[in-house]
Parts: C-alpha cells; sequence; structure tokens
C-alpha cells in the first residue's frame, strides 16, 4: 500500500461529508419530519425583570390547531420549572413567578403546524408588574442592587470568586518594578450565531417506551446523561442524535429551555415534537460569550523584561450561572493569560455577577474564556510597548517562552507542552514585510494619512482535558473512539465527539488510514448518535483531535497490535520478526514478504490463529495526560478612513502551528474561519441592551455578521511543533484564529494611532468610536 | 417568524389594481418587490388585511429616455436597474444608488417605486429622487397626477400617495450638458442601512458656474432630506474644494439624526458632511468628463 | 381561511398545491415539497440561506409568498446535479474546500449559479459583491471565492451544463 493510495496523514483529502451538503441533502434538525409531528413555539418576556401576575392561556387554547399551552406552572407539578446547569446553579425552564430576562421562555404552545403555534404565541395573554433591571455588574454588586436571583440562600447578586497564580509573589514584584502600566478593557457580549438556530425534534414512543430527541448538540452523550438526571428516565432509554449541525461554536453546548420543554410535551402528548427557534430567539436568549470586565495590570522593567501580571475581572453571567466550562472552572481557562510570555509571577482574579440578561458564558469558537485571556495580555504587551518607546516586535521577541524552556510551567500553573515562539514571529515578520511597513506608515504618517501595524503572538490552550483537572458535572472529560475493521478491509470507526463542519468524518478516517494502511475511501465516520457511538463529551474548545482524534489513533494502535499476530500466523514467522513499514507487516530483513491490514482482516474472520478471539475492533478511552497549546503569531495591517473612522484591514497574514496537521486543507478552511469570527467582534459585532434591558441586537439587521465584501482574503502560513504528548503530534486549530485574530486587529487600529497619544479602544472598533478619538485628537476629516 | 394571515390578489392591471385599492382602503397594503414588506409582516409589524400583487401588472418595468426624461416604471427591479447600460451612462448617480441598496439578493426583487413608497427614510433612492428634482406619477380612481419629488415625503412612512393611489412611474429629467450626479453611502455592511449617505447632482454652465445644485440625503432626519441652503450655496459659483467644503457644512447642519447603534448624532452628521463633500467631488468629475 | 391554488414547476417538475396565501416559499419548498436543501438562517433576509432561483435569478425564499411565484419556474439546490453530473458549482465547492458545516451552502450554490450566468469570469471582487448577500459564519468566504473561480474555469472550458431556470 502506497501513501499515495492510503491517503492518510498531512494529505488534502477532499472532504467525504460534503457530497449530500453540496447536494442539499444534509439532514439538519428542521429538515427531521416523523408522522403526528406536532410544532412547538415559545411565549417570550417583553420584559428583562417581571413579576408575573398572571397567563391567561384561554384564548391560545380555543385556536383551531392549538393542542396544548405549557407553562411553568404545570412544569413545576413534574418537578421541572427548574434544571441544574453546567456550574452547579440552576435554571428557570419556565418560570413560575417570575422572568430575569427580556425574551426569557414564558409559556410553550404546541399546535399541529408551525404557523399556527406562531399565531398562538401571540394569543397567550400574560400580565407582568415589572421590576428594575440590573443591567451593570458593578451596579449589580452594590448592596442596594435589585435582587436577580432571590432564590438563592445568598442575598447577593455575587456568584463566585476565583482565583488563579501567586498573589503574595505577584505583589511583591509590582512593588519592585521599575514600570507598570495598567488598563481596563471590556469584551463586550457576543452571540455565535450559527447560520443554524437550536432546535429539536423529541419523540416518546410508548410502544419501546424510548424517548430520542434529535437535537442541534454539540455533546450528545453529556446531553443525554444530564436529560436522564432531569426528568429521572434511565439513559438506556434516552437516545439522542445530533444530525447534521449547521455550525456550533458553542452556542450548542449548552441545554437550553426549549429542549427540555419538547421533552416534556412529547411525554406528555406521546406525538413527536419539534421546535426551532427563530433568529431572533436565538440571538435574544440564547448563551452569550464574553461579557468580560477586565483591569489588568503589567509589571516590567525599564528595558522591557515583563516581571509580572495582574488582573481583575468582573464577569456578566446574566441571570443563571449556566456557562460552558469544565466544573472546576467557573472563568474557564483564563488564567492562561500570561500567553506566550516568560514572567515571574501572575495574580488572577473574577468575580461572576448576576444581572437580569441571559445566560450563558459559551465559547464563541473558543476554548473556555482563553480569547479573553489573550486579548488581555496581547494588548497589555503592546501597551507595554508604548509605554517604554518599543516595537511591538521587539517587545515580544524579548519575553517569549523559549524553545529551550518547554515543557513550561506558566506562574499560573499550566504546563505549555511546546513551541517555537520566536520562530513563528520572525516567518510571520519576514513575509509581511515588516520593516518596509513601519517605513511605510512613517511617510504616510507624515502626511497625515492613519495606517497601522497590529501583532498578535498568541498562545491557545486546547483539548480539555486531563481527569486529574477537567469534569462536566463530575464526568471526566477523556473522549473516545470505537474501532471495527470488517472482512473484507471496511473499516467503521465511531468517536464520541461531534462534528459541526469541522470535517471529523474525514480527519478521523484519515488517522486510521494511515495507521492502519486502509485507504481512506473504506473508512467510515460516525458519531452523535448514542444509542451507538461510544461516550464522549462532544467537540468544543477544539477538543476533538487533542481527544477524540488521540483516541482513534489509540485504538487504531490497539487493532494493528492484534492485526501483528494474525500477520504472523498468515506469514508463519514470529510476531516480533514483523515490522510495520509502509501501511503493511513485513518480515524484517524481507519486505516483500508482508501483509497488508485487508488481508489480515480478512483472516481476523476466516484464519485467525488457534486461541486468538475472532474479529478486528479496538476501542479507547482516552485521558489525555495534558492539554495541548496551540500557537500563533498574526500580523495585521491596516487604514484608518479620517473622514468616517472606518477601519480597512489591507492584510492579514496569519502564522499557525497547531503541531502535526492531519489535512492541510481543512485546517487552512478552520484558520479562514476562525480569522473571520476574530474580526467579526473586533469591527462588528456586539450585543447590546437598552436602559431596559430590552436587547436592540436581535436580528441580523443589527447583529452584524460580516460579509465577504468586509471580510478580507486571509493570508496563512504554518510552523510545526507536534506536541510531545498526543500520539499523532497535533494540538487542535479551529479555534486559534478566532483568539488571535482581535488583538492583531486592536493592535494594528491603536498603533494606527499611537502617536496622537492612543493606547486602548475597546471592542467593537466601529467606525463611530474611531471618529469620535479622530475628533478629540483634532485629526478628523 | 410567520407572517399573520391576509387575503392575497393578484392584479394584472394599474386599473385593477386601483380599483381594489379604493374598494378595500387601508386595510389593503400593495406587495411589490416586498422585501421590506414581508419581514415586517413577519414581525407582525405590519399586519394588513389584503395584499395586492401588482407584479403580474404587464409593462410597468420599463426604463426608457422620452421627452426629455428618464422614466422608471414602479416595478423596475433595483438589479435592472444595476445592469441598465443608459442608467450607467446617462444617470451613474441612479447606477451607484442601486448597486448599494440593501444586497444583491434583495435587489433581484425590490423594485424603485417601493424604494420610495415605503417612505422610510432610511430608504436610499429617495435621496437621489431628491437630488435629481424626480417626479411620481400616480394613478388614483380621479386619474393620474404627477407628484414634485419635494411634496412626495411626508413624514416617516407616510407619503403624499393617497390609500387609494398606486405610484406608476418615476420620471427624472434629462441631464443636460456638463452635468454629473453621485450617490455615496456609508454603511457598516453590506445590507445595513446608510450610516448617512449623500446624493448630488450637479450641472455647470460654459462658464463652470454651477447652475444646477442637487443634494439629498438619506437617514438623517425623519423623512428623506434636501439640504436647500447647500444648493442655494453652491448656485452661480465656481466649484472649488472651499466652496464644496461650506455646501457639505451647510448639508451636515441641515440633518437631524438620531443616536442609534450606527452612531450618536453628532457622528452621523460628521458622516454626512463627509459623504457629501466626496459625492460633491465625484459629481463634479462626472461633470467635467460629460463636458 | 383563505387557499388558493398555485402550480409551480421546481426543478423541472410541475407541482400543483393550495396553499394559505401566506405561506412562504421556502416553506412551501421545505414542508410541502419536501425539497429541504434550502434552508433557513434568520427572518429579516438577510442570510441568504434560503436562496433559490425564481425565473433564473436568485432570491431569498423567506422573503417571498407561494403564491406569487404561481406560475413560475424554481431552481433548488436539489435541481443542479443533472444525470448523476455535479454541477460545475457543487464540484467547485467540494474541490476548494468551500463548505463546512453546509448550512449556507445550497443558498451560496445558488447565487454561484445565477452569478457565472450572466458572468462568467467574475473577478475576485465580483465574486464577494456577487455573494454579500449570503452569510457564512464557517469558512471566512475565501475558499467560496475559489470554489467559485474553479466553476467559472470549468464552465469556461466548455462542461455541459443546463443553468438557470429549468
Amino acid at each position: 500500500m502506497t501513501a499515495t493510495a492510503v491517503r492518510g496523514i498531512g494529505v488534502p483529502v477532499k472532504r467525504k461529508e460534503d457530497p449530500r451538503f453540496i447536494r442539499g441533502k444534509g439532514t439538519y434538525v428542521d429538515d427531521i419530519k416523523l408522522p403526528g409531528m406536532l410544532f412547538m413555539d415559545i411565549v417570550r418576556s417583553p420584559y428583562a425583570h417581571a413579576r408575573i401576575k398572571r397567563i391567561d392561556v384561554s384564548k391560545a387554547l380555543a385556536m383551531p390547531g392549538v393542542i396544548d399551552v405549557i407553562t411553568g406552572e404545570e412544569l413545576a407539578k413534574a418537578n421541572l420549572a427548574w434544571m441544574p446547569t453546567l456550574m452547579g446553579d440552576r435554571q428557570m425552564v419556565l418560570p413560575t413567578d417570575r422572568v430575569v430576562y427580556y425574551a426569557q421562555e414564558v409559556a410553550a404552545v404546541i399546535a399541529t403546524d408551525r404557523y399556527t403555534a406562531a399565531d398562538a404565541v401571540l394569543a397567550v395573554e400574560v400580565e407582568y408588574e415589572p421590576l428594575p433591571p440590573v443591567l451593570n455588574p458593578f451596579e449589580a454588586l452594590k448592596p442596594d442592587a435589585p435582587l436577580v436571583r432571590p432564590d438563592r440562600e445568598q442575598k447577593s447578586n455575587h456568584i463566585w470568586h476565583w482565583e488563579a497564580g501567586d498573589k503574595e509573589k505577584t505583589d511583591r514584584v509590582f512593588q519592585e518594578a521599575e514600570v507598570v502600566v495598567a488598563q481596563d478593557l471590556y469584551i463586550p457580549r457576543i452571540h455565535v450565531a450559527s447560520i443554524e438556530t437550536c432546535g429539536c425534534v423529541a419523540n416518546y414512543d410508548p410502544a419501546t417506551d424510548k424517548l430520542t430527541i434529535w437535537m442541534t448538540s454539540q455533546a450528545p452523550h453529556a446531553h443525554r446523561t444530564v436529560f436522564s438526571l432531569v426528568t429521572g428516565i434511565p439513559e438506556h432509554k434516552i437516545r439522542i442524535i445530533s444530525p447534521d449541525i449547521g455550525g456550533g461554536f458553542g452556542g450548542k453546548v449548552p441545554v437550553y429551555p426549549g429542549y427540555v420543554i419538547a421533552t416534556y410535551a412529547t411525554l406528555k402528548h406521546k406525538k413527536p415534537i419539534k421546535w426551532i427557534e427563530d433568529r431572533s430567539e436565538n440571538l435574544q436568549a440564547d448563551s452569550f460569550a464574553r461579557d468580560y470586565h477586565i483591569h489588568a495590570e503589567l509589571a516590567a522593567t525599564r528595558d522591557g523584561k515583563i516581571r509580572g501580571l495582574r488582573v481583575h475581572v468582573v464577569a456578566d453571567h446574566g441571570a443563571f450561572d449556566a456557562a460552558a466550562n469544565p466544573s472546576r472552572f467557573p472563568a474557564g481557562l483564563f488564567s492562561v493569560c500570561t500567553g506566550s510570555y516568560d514572567m515571574e509571577a501572575a495574580h488572577i482574579q473574577v468575580d461572576g455577577v448576576y444581572t437580569t440578561k441571559p445566560p450563558g458564558g459559551v465559547a464563541y469558537r473558543c476554548s473556555f474564556r482563553v480569547t479573553e485571556a489573550v486579548h488581555t495580555i496581547e494588548r497589555m504587551v503592546d501597551i507595554l510597548a508604548d509605554e517604554l518607546g518599543m516595537d511591538p516586535a521587539e517587545i515580544r521577541f524579548k519575553n517569549f517562552i523559549q524553545p529551550h524552556q518547554f515543557p513550561y510551567k506558566s506562574p499560573t500553573g499550566w504546563e505549555y507542552d511546546s513551541g517555537n515562539y520566536p520562530a513563528a514571529l520572525q516567518k510571520a515578520l519576514d513575509m509581511i514585510g515588516y520593516q518596509e511597513l513601519r517605513r511605510e506608515q512613517a511617510e504616510r504618517r507624515a502626511r497625515g494619512e492613519l495606517m497601522g501595524i497590529g501583532i498578535s503572538t498568541f498562545t491557545e490552550i486546547v483539548g480539555a482535558g486531563p481527569s486529574h483537572t477537567f469534569d462536566i458535572l463530575g464526568i471526566k472529560m477523556f473522549d473516545s473512539a470505537e474501532i471495527r475493521v470488517h472482512p473484507t478491509g471496511a473499516v467503521i470507526v465511531r468517536i464520541g465527539v461531534q462534528t459541526q463542519g469541522q470535517g471529523h468524518e474525514t480527519t478521523f478516517a484519515q488517522i486510521v488510514a494511515e495507521e492502519l494502511g486502509i485507504p481512506v475511501e473504506y473508512i467510515t465516520v460516525e458519531h452523535g448518535d448514542t444509542d451507538t457511538a461510544p461516550y464522549g463529551l462532544g467537540t468544543y474548545a477544539s477538543r476533538s483531535t487533542p481527544t477524540a482524534g488521540a483516541a482513534t489513533a489509540v485504538a487504531a494502535r490497539k487493532i494493528r497490535e492484534k492485526a501483528r499476530l494474525i500477520a504472523a500466523h498468515l506469514l508463519e514467522v514470529s510476531p516480533d520478526d514483523l515490522e510495520w513499514k509502509d501501511y503493511a507487516f513485513r518480515v524484517k530483513g524481507a519486505p516483500d514478504r508482508y501483509k497488508t491490514m485487508q488481508e489480515i482482516a480478512f483472516a481476523a474472520y476466516t484464519n485467525f490463529p488457534l486461541g486468538l478471539e475472532p474479529g478486528l475492533e479496538a476501542e479507547c478511552y482516552y485521558d489525555p495526560p495534558n492539554l495541548t497549546f496551540p500557537f500563533g503569531a498574526y500580523v495585521c495591517v491596516v487604514d484608518i478612513d479620517r473622514g468616517t473612522g472606518q477601519v480597512k484591514i489591507r492584510e492579514f497574514l496569519a502564522v499557525d502551528d497547531c503541531g502535526t496537521i492531519i489535512n492541510p486543507m481543512i485546517v487552512e478552511g478552520q484558520i479562514h474561519g476562525g480569522l473571520t469570527m476574530g474580526m467579526a467582534p473586533a469591527l462588528f459585532e456586539e450585543i447590546v441592551y437598552d436602559e431596559n434591558g430590552t436587547m436592540l441586537t436581535g436580528t441580523f439587521m443589527d447583529y452584524l455578521l460580516p460579509t465577504a465584501v468586509e471580510t478580507p482574503h486571509w493570508k496563512t502560513a504554518k510552523t510545526v511543533t507536534p506536541s510531545p504528548h498526543h500520539p499523532l503530534g497535533a494540538k487542535g486549530v479551529g479555534e486559534s484564529p478566532t483568539i488571535g485574530a482581535p488583538p492583531a486587529i486592536v493592535n494594528a487600529v491603536v498603533d494606527a494611532l499611537s502617536h496622537l497619544g492612543v493606547r486602548h479602544i475597546d471592542i467593537p472598533i466601529t467606525p463611530a468610536k474611531v471618529y469620535r478619538i479622530l475628533q478629540e485628537k483634532g485629526v478628523a476629516e | 417568524m410567520i407572517p399573520g394571515p391576509f387575503r392575497y390578489r393578484r392584479v394584472r392591471s394599474v386599473d385593477e389594481a386601483v380599483a381594489l385599492l379604493s374598494q378595500l382602503g387601508t386595510d389593503a397594503k400593495v406587495l411589490s418587490g416586498g422585501q421590506s414588506l414581508i419581514p415586517m409582516m413577519k414581525f407582525r409589524l405590519a399586519e394588513p388585511s389584503y395584499l395586492i400583487d401588482i407584479n403580474p401588472i404587464p409593462g410597468l418595468d420599463f426604463i426608457e429616455e422620452r421627452d426629455g426624461m428618464l422614466r422608471l416604471g414602479a416595478l423596475v427591479r433595483e438589479s435592472t436597474l444595476e445592469r441598465s447600460s443608459l442608467v450607467r451612462q446617462r444617470y451613474p448617480i441612479l447606477h451607484d444608488t442601486a448597486e448599494v441598496i440593501a444586497d444583491p439578493l434583495v435587489r433581484n426583487l425590490a423594485t424603485v417605486g417601493g424604494n420610495l413608497a415605503h417612505g422610510d427614510p432610511a430608504n436610499d433612492h429617495p435621496a437621489t429622487m431628491l437630488a435629481l428634482r424626480a417626479q411620481v406619477v400616480a394613478r388614483g380612481p380621479n386619474g393620474e397626477r404627477v407628484i414634485p419629488i419635494d411634496d412626495f415625503f411626508v413624514d416617516t412612512f407616510v407619503t403624499a400617495l393617497q390609500p387609494d393611489e398606486l405610484l406608476t412611474e418615476i420620471r427624472i429629467p434629462a441631464p443636460p450638458p456638463r452635468s454629473g450626479g453621485a450617490y455615496l453611502k456609508f454603511e457598516r455592511k453590506v445590507g445595513d442601512y446608510a450610516i448617512a449617505a449623500a446624493a448630488v447632482f450637479l450641472a455647470l454652465d460654459e462658464a463652470r458656474r454651477i447652475t444646477q445644485a442637487g443634494i439629498g440625503l438619506t437617514n438623517l432626519a425623519y423623512k428623506p432630506l434636501r439640504a436647500v441652503d447647500a444648493e442655494r450655496a453652491l448656485l452661480g459659483q465656481q466649484p472649488s474644494e472651499e466652496l464644496f467644503r461650506h455646501a457639505a457644512e451647510l448639508a451636515a447642519q441641515a440633518t437631524d439624526p438620531v443616536s442609534d447603534l450606527r452612531g450618536p448624532a453628532d457622528y452621523k452628521r460628521a458622516v454626512a458632511r463627509t459623504m457629501t463633500l466626496r459625492a460633491l467631488r465625484r459629481a463634479l468629475e462626472r461633470a467635467q468628463a460629460n463636458a | 381561511m383563505e387557499t388558493l391554488p398555485i402550480q409551480v414547476t421546481v426543478n423541472s417538475r410541475t407541482y400543483t398545491a393550495e396553499v394559505e396565501p401566506r405561506l412562504l416559499l421556502v416553506h412551501f419548498l421545505r414542508d410541502v415539497l419536501n425539497l429541504t436543501g434550502t434552508h433557513i438562517g434568520c427572518d429579516t433576509t438577510s442570510c441568504g440561506a434560503c436562496t433559490v432561483l425564481w425565473n433564473g435569478r436568485p432570491v431569498k425564499s423567506c422573503t417571498v409568498f407561494a403564491v406569487q411565484v404561481d406560475g413560475g419556474e424554481i431552481l433548488t439546490v436539489e435541481g443542479l446535479e443533472r444525470d448523476g453530473q455535479l454541477h460545475p458549482v457543487q464540484e467547485g465547492f467540494w474541490e476548494e474546500h468551500g463548505l463546512q458545516c453546509g448550512f449556507c451552502t445550497p443558498g451560496m450554490m445558488m447565487t454561484a449559479v445565477a452569478l457565472l450566468n450572466e458572468n462568467p469570469d467574475p473577478t475576485e471582487e465580483e465574486i464577494r459583491k456577487a455573494i454579500s448577500g449570503n452569510l457564512c459564519r464557517c469558512t471566512g468566504y475565501v475558499n467560496i471565492v475559489k470554489a467559485i473561480q474553479y466553476a467559472a474555469r470549468k464552465l469556461r472550458e466548455g462542461a455541459t451544463v443546463h443553468v438557470g431556470g429549468a
């Protein structure tokens, strides 16, 4: 078997999932239709905070085609008015007495079709007594602030306090420091806005006593466990199927009230129930990302050596702490905010706060708050450079963790697996012509033009995670793969993670192809069905390749070990006389005597050695020894229009290092997409509330996803520094660019204005914001 | 999002449309391109009892120059306008306008007539038509009347059209020699309404004095705006950067924008000035090329 | 409730149906004809996931009533492949990795088909403008542009395909 035939690791294999998608034959949740299916639509709160005085469902119920209207009171009787969150809080499914955010679910209508259901929603009469909204987390912390969660024992809006690093040592470093810079940064609330909204089809079949839920889920197994715990239905009687998912980005990790109500409704009516969100519902009520109010300080020597980082964050969590983080990490992996830089000490504090806004704290294509972390350090390094009059590239080279320092123990306790930061940055600077750009900038400045160059040299932290530290509701964050090689050498692989566009059906097949020497077209990858796939924690936080990818490699290697025994039997040599070379077991010293995996597979069912179990299957539940730490160096060049404040990205180069690359075509595609989702919050996207707590950005008219016109032609390049602990050396890539791009863009815009004394601008950098600065500095046209 | 129920009537002539409108009154809405109306219906911001679909009316999609006028049928699609070589060559300001309305797919259905009849100050054609001194032709039960564009926009979403009248045609004076126009829109992204946009039309005499000046502004007041003072300042003058800056300043002063997600009012006013200035420059370039 | 008879040719097949006037074309295609390749991504005519060709022009089928297309011809993603032969645009999206989650893809491809009908050799800028009514959250558009350029090349080289209406 040749590499050309196998098309394993490193080959740009065309995606196996595409033939169905390009024909319009994908199966997304709204494509599922069952006989007798009913439709659910949701009545939502027009207030951010209100007491519910009365819900009158009579008019809605009287409408032809309306089957039922479900309220919180009814759910309370079934003990389902509340559900647990992943963070140990609880969340309303439907309210019994009060609403705590705008567009919160208030009641659910069940009707024979979606048009009738939509009409009936308008016929449900709810009487509210408005209460004062709590919108600013700093105000929320004041003793006289209205209480968002009177149901809790603790009578304040403070949720938790969390710390990492060494306070004493950090304070000492700051006391001694020659230079300290400080900055407030706000990373606003944003929304993943996958083009497919969320929804489900829940179907309880009394004949089999089985509950099947097709659901837009990035983590079907974990969701099944949650459903079982919430409803009391045993896990084997619940089947969750994630069909094709139209983008996830973290927004399909949480369990939303709609899923639970639909499930309740199917159990009650014994008919399939379909619930599909509108875009407005999706933007207004589904989990948000970010919303971090950050105060950061950096201590350094006068010649630019960073000594310490001190950060305090006030995190707005909305009305319930329903963030999607590993349980022991209420602030996710934010403490990786020392970034790519070697420093003596760091101390990080985060306070979680309730406000009358939707719950959330999901990723937005990010590994548990690492975007916030990278934004903080990458901005602070530039601010320090500005303070010291140093070039932003120079200060980075001066402070990088050096290649020989890996594995590197960070001041907040992380062990970075591998990296070569100077090489990545040097490559980026050379490719983009950094010195030439600086020269051009000086010329343009002399002419009064505003041009900026921004650098971001980020370190990601992905692949959660090792069982000693990482769990969700107690379930350790391993992941799994199961491989069956059939007699003809065709393979089925089942994995515990769930693709939402990342191309798992292709890349996981490539891993198996590489490990077993079986051509990729003979390998089918299945996932997303809890009845058939092995238990796994799902796809988010760039964890698929680091965890399930490793599991797949290890399972394949188990198969290979068994195959060695069969090959030895077939070749009549000792297993020790065989070596795995060029995708076959070959007799050492006589490489022409060999058996391919296809031949071995056939023998595994037809001619296996006595005493050996027939068949050729293996599974692996992989508990990663560490996280992986992809990194990159990005350079962004912007021009600013002095007449409008518009920022135009002229050029953007991303040099990424995600370790071993399984499919370069897919990796590049992930980077393009991630860069676009990095640019979006840097320049366009923000969730905005008015003073009543009404969301002003509840449609795509005002929540601004960039089109092909606003998006630049991204340029990409790579370095390859394999992970030493991952079986394939791979690290994961889907989120790096989302994390690295925003500070590169902000740094570029600030750089364009730095000669005017501008040191920081919060995202999104809208034209209006820039123009005001231009006016203040007297350079507006 | 599901529109509320309504009755649907398809009409095949203007007379049929007018008869139905007279009969149904304010219960009825005219369905033209539908690209603003249908989303409003989905949000139940519009709940007409009847939709009168005028799309099947033949012959309402003409683009022709006749008797010193460009005549646009009410059903001319924005995408047709955008692709018209007549428009591109003789009325580049209209081409400018058409190609920045909403997005290319919306423009395949959206109509010029609808863009005006909606009375939305955020729509793009109103400013251009104001700058061009267009006329709107409406047909009602008592026949046809021609409404000067200055009288057409009454209030936000309110035009001079009566409930029983149908907008059938837009007339634009053919450009004299040494004239040119331009529409410049600054938007947050494709598909958005303008933060500010300016339509400028200029004509020069042989001595290079400005003999006609039209400036219309988008999304900068409760209704589409004509910058009368700025126009007046230009008339009789020879174009210069200084003059244009002065006119742009006057145009900005004429605006009364509201603060919203697109930016605070003073910012919009500033962008109005920038757009006006840049549109003046471009209009002048075109006028000079058209000598 | 009023219903009206309509006759529509979708992907070369003629269908007759009685529909409520408010039935959106996208729901007619998806829920009545079971052509679920056309997707819904927003409420505001913003995302273009529902793009189909109506008499050859790409339109957002969430902003057209089914009654309006009476007597017309609709082409959806399901109608692109002919006799087992992928349309060059479909092929381009596959070859150039122009899709990830696949949700915006049908609408994006329909826009691309219409663009190439009109302009067989578009520049990158023209492509980007043409697809600016279609939102993609996964790809960052670079490979979508490449996919359309691939299809354009293929079409210019004389691939025999039907394009447009039916």
